[in-house]
This record gives C-alpha cells, structure tokens and sequence, in this order.
C-alpha cells in the first residue's frame, strides 16, 4: 500500500518537500513509517526519534497505518 | 474560548477584551514574544510554521482540559506563524475566572502544554545569517546516524 507522509521543519528541509510517498506491506505500523522516514534523511540534520501522528493525533509505534490515513512525521516541537 | 494559528500580528488587547466578563472578577494574559538571543547566540529574527489542523486541533484539547479543570473560567488562545521580528509577540493566552488563582493557573497549565504538545517548529536567525530549526529540548538537531 501506498501512505503519503507529511514533512515539516527540519524534515521537509532534508527530505526536499513536504510530503513523501512511502511503498509500504499492509499492517505497517506507525514504527515502520518512522523507519522508513529517518532512513531516508540518514546523514541529515534532522532530530534522530521523531514522533508520529496519525489522523492529527500522536500515535504509539504499534499502532496500525492504512493507505486512507493522515500520517505526519513530528521532529520535536518548538512553539510558544 | 477560542483558539487560533494566524499569519498576521497578534494584539493581545483584543484577547482581553474577550474574556473580560462581569462573573471574572480576574483576567490574566500572558504573552511570548521573539527573544534576541537563545543558548548565548545572537538572533535576529525567525520563523515559525505548523501542522495547521493538528495544532489547531490540539490547541483546542488544551483549552478543553484546562476548562476541565479550571471549572467557571475561559480561554483565548493566538498563536502566530510565519516571519517574525524581535519583540514581536509569538503566542498570547487570555484567561479570566472569578478568581485570580484559577486565571493565573489555566494561563500557566495552557502555555506549558502548548510547548509541549502543539505541533510548532521556530527556526531561528543568527547574526551569522545561519539558521536553525529549534528542538524542544532547545538545543540544535543532530545529525542523523547512518
């Protein structure tokens, strides 16, 4: 299945956009999505454990992805 | 209450007059504005940018459990995106409840959390004309290892 990953800050700068597409085996988990992601931006500069939002909700790593859900990858935050 | 990521300048006069209400007989407002220096290093500006509908979704959270909490009490909340100068106000929280102690600990519990959990990212800009996406633990990011 096919998952669309959203990118901000320091991971949108590695990875050159705002999204990535990830090819991934059904009952990926939110484990594998971060994975997939960091091996990508290996060698950047980018925070090395990012969280991982699901559907705009952080999510916990065994949690199941699908093709239909948001996913984002979420580098430590730095409002205020 | 009411909670928002804008892009244009906030004026924290207004978030005051929103709570302001004859029942509070406290308001308290606090705002974060762009410091001239972080981790000894001059700054000379910076940018913020959001996750626009998960923040705003858990900037809502955050005021929804804080009126939990705080029962009686209200919550405006602004947080602002995009170039910012120094002195320029980043985030202001409005809060008011009948008494003081309650006002003063909402705005404190929804600030904390705000930096906590909203998905924010600052990017700062040095004198040097390098910048630098700032991490939670306010340091700089590390470099992935292979």
């Amino acid at each position: 299945m096919t998952v669309r990953v959203l990118l901000f800050a320091s991971y949108a700068d590695a990875l050159g956009g705002t999204e990535v597409l990830l090819d991934l085996p059904a009952g990926a988990r939110v484990a594998d999505v971060r994975a997939r992601v960091t091996a990508l931006a290996r060698g950047k500069r980018v925070p090395e454990r990012p969280l991982v939002a699901v559907n705009q909700r952080y999510a916990s790593d065994d949690q199941a992805v699908t093709a239909s859900d948001e996913v984002a990858i979420i580098p430590p935050v730095a409002g205020g | 209450m009411r909670t928002a990521i804008v892009e244009r300048p906030i004026d924290a006069a207004v978030l005051l007059a929103e709570v302001a209400n004859a029942r509070h007989g406290a308001t308290v407002l606090f705002t974060g504005t762009v410091r001239d220096v972080n981790d000894g290093e001059p700054v000379t500006g910076l940018d913020y940018s959001a996750y626009g509908a998960m923040a705003e979704r858990e900037l809502r959270t955050i005021v929804e459990e804080a009126l939990l909490r705080w029962p009686g009490s209200d919550v405006i909340v602004e947080h602002r995106i995009g170039a910012l100068e120094l002195g320029d106000i980043s985030v202001a929280i409005a809060t008011a409840h009948p008494h003081r102690a309650q006002a003063f600990e909402a705005a404190r519990y929804v600030i904390e959390e705000l930096k906590k959990r909203a998905p924010i990212w600052k990017r700062e800009h040095y004198v040097t004309g390098r910048t630098e996406w700032v991490n939670a633990a306010g340091g700089a990011a590390r470099v992935a290892q292979p």
